[in-house]
């Protein structure tokens, strides 16, 4: 574990001899092609026509830009209060998960309280728990994604990681918990609220078999439930259907390109999917 | 793909989160300093419940009691009207001998094999990542994980269109090597395959990143030393690379293998739900599914549920019994 830990010095792979990467640069290159290309054929089918879509030998560019597809979607799909679902879950569960697990977290790692450590064990024993076990008796879409036994494990570890001076201080000059809590150590875990924030949106925004199960109606979905839903649905045009799945995808992808490197870190220092 | 289901990197993950450290990082504080001159004080009152009831009372209310009565639907039969009535084992001896357990069994084992293959690859990439001095490594970075952040539901539907055996570009591409390509989507083998390889493409921007981490925290000079003593490429990689990556490499496996056993997504809209080939690709989730919520089986659900919980916690438990003897201490 020694080499894991280190993890603030600058070590790097010396360079390859000759300086010369070109050849890194081509596997790189053709794999990144690969994983980009469904996203770009999906923006060109998006333009296209049915009859492109359908056609035999691809078309990479549909000459005529095809916009009123994206006209479409709000007329063929509920697609307007889909997305409304989709905004309402993913803010109030963001919000309720950033306020009771850094609450909960904080507890957890500096107070002290008979039970401590039970009541944290039962908590993250859910983490082990297969999210069908819960999922049968549930009735209401937001409720269960507010309270997350990962968030606590995450803020624990956060607050855990806080120099323990600060507090003191605050507490000598007379503050009570929730002050110490919220002037001193709210704001130096800010990054990992952030990871939580991130985690949180993006479980939010894709996941499916929950909503699937829980929303009746095609206009109470959120837009991944109401993508999936579709798939097997002959009336839609494959690029209305391109343009829907599109719009759907992209605040995330945006919220992605826009933070890129705090999300890839946050996602991969908390290891989840 | 719930949070909730996932395990927690208390085991193998790489220490990168703790940049917040400072000058009182964990370890360097001083045992019993600050607290010599005040009494010892045994809890603090009721605001530690101000902090954690409204979380305990949600975790008991929404995961804790239906957890507590899925167990028991599990023991129930289910009336065309609801009402659940005791029926014992029954639920559990239909299971066992129900053909559709193992089919979908057997599909998510060779679903999480194929998605496992990709770490191999993610490790080659993400050396190939970690080259010194590389010019737009983090634009590569961002292509490879692009994928992971997608809406699986919504992706989905591209890669429906691109499988498509008479206008699928996927075809259309083998075609120019002269193969000719089958009927992805309703051919149950391929259908599966198609899946598969969307799960891995998915996945393995993912895999890069956090073996990319593992890889920036092996020293140099160790490169260095094994240099100078001759040792050609592969036999750093293989001598240096892989045992020091392991703790990364044991972890990206843990979590490919959970998060693959819970293949539902990818398969619902992929395939579509009415897709004849469903019953021969169908994943243990989907199988969940569709006894619960299109047979409306409630009892029948429940008990997939308990054998899914079971079958993760045996992997859970084999992985980590490996990690015992594979990774480097």
């Amino acid at each position: 574990m020694t080499a894991m830990t280190s993890s603030t010095r600058a070590a790097r792979r010396p360079g390859r001899r000759g300086g010369s990467h070109w050849w890194i640069h081509v596997v790189l290159g053709v794999g990144g092609f690969v994983m980009a290309f469904p996203f770009l054929w999906q923006i060109i089918m998006s333009l296209s026509t049915n009859a492109q879509v359908q056609s035999v030998t691809p078309t990479f560019w549909p000459g005529e830009l095809q916009w009123q597809n994206f006209a479409q979607v709000f007329e063929r799909l509920p697609f307007l209060s889909q997305l409304g679902t989709s905004v309402m879950v993913t803010v109030i569960r963001t919000i309720a998960q950033i306020v009771l697990c850094t609450l909960a977290g904080y507890a957890f790692a500096r107070m002290r309280f008979r039970g401590r450590a039970i009541l944290l064990g039962i908590v993250l024993s859910i983490l082990l728990v297969p999210s069908q076990v819960y999922l049968i008796s549930q009735y209401q879409i937001v409720a269960p994604g507010l309270f997350s036994a990962f968030g606590t494990f995450l803020m624990r570890t956060a607050f855990l990681n806080l120099p323990p001076e600060l507090e003191e201080a605050a507490r000598m000059d007379g503050a009570n918990p929730f002050q110490t809590f919220w002037r001193i150590m709210l704001p130096l875990a800010r990054p990992s609220i952030s990871v939580l924030a991130i985690t949180t949106v993006l479980w939010s925004w894709n996941e499916l078999l929950w909503p699937l199960v829980v929303s009746t109606r095609a206009e109470d979905m959120p837009l991944a439930a109401g993508l999936a839903t579709l798939s097997s649905d002959r009336t839609i045009d494959y690029p209305v259907l391109m343009a829907a799945s599109l719009m759907a995808m992209a605040p995330v992808l945006i919220m992605f390109i826009v933070l890129q490197r705090r999300v890839m870190d946050g996602l991969a220092s908390s290891g989840l999917k | 793909m719930t949070i909730h289901t996932e395990r927690n990197p208390a085991t193998g993950t790489p220490a990168r989160t703790q940049r917040a450290s400072g000058p009182g990082a964990p370890g360097t504080e001083l045992p019993d300093a600050p607290r010599a001159g005040r009494p010892p004080r045994r809890t603090d009152g009721f605001w530690p419940w101000l902090f954690v009831l409204p979380l305990l009372v949600g975790v008991a209310t929404f995961y804790i009691w239906p957890i507590i009565q899925t167990f028991w639907y599990s023991f129930t039969s289910w009336g065309v009207f609801g009402g659940a009535t005791f029926s014992g084992v029954a639920n559990y001896v239909r299971l066992l001998s129900d053909p559709q357990l193992y089919q979908s069994l057997l599909n998510t084992v060779i679903y999480t094999v194929i998605v496992l293959l990709g770490i191999p690859i993610a490790v080659w990439l993400a050396s190939l990542l970690n080259t010194t001095g590389l010019r737009f490594a983090q634009f590569y970075r961002v292509l490879f994980f692009l994928p992971y952040v997608a809406m699986p539901a919504a992706i989905a539907l591209v890669w429906r269109i691109m499988f498509n055996g008479d206008y699928g570009i996927v075809n259309w591409f083998l075609g120019r090597f002269g193969i000719d390509g089958p009927y992805w989507i309703s051919t149950p083998g391929f259908a599966l395959l198609a899946v598969s390889l969307v799960g891995l493409w998915s996945s393995l921007g993912f895999s890069m990143i956090i073996l990319g981490a593992g890889l920036k925290d092996i020293p140099p000079e160790l490169y260095e030393a094994a240099e100078l003593d001759g040792a050609s490429r592969w036999r750093q990689f293989r001598s240096v690379t892989v045992p020091l990556l392991s703790p990364s490499i044991f972890f990206v496996v843990i979590v490919t293998t959970i998060s693959s056993f819970q293949l539902f997504d990818l398969l619902y809209a992929i395939l579509g739900s009415t897709n004849p080939v469903i019953p021969k690709t169908m994943s243990l989730v989907f199988y969940f599914y569709s006894a619960g919520f299109i047979d409306n089986d409630k009892g029948f659900a429940a008990a997939i549920a308990m054998v899914i919980f079971v079958l993760i916690g045996i992997v859970t438990l084999v992985q980590f019994r490996v990690q015992k003897r594979w990774v480097q201490a």
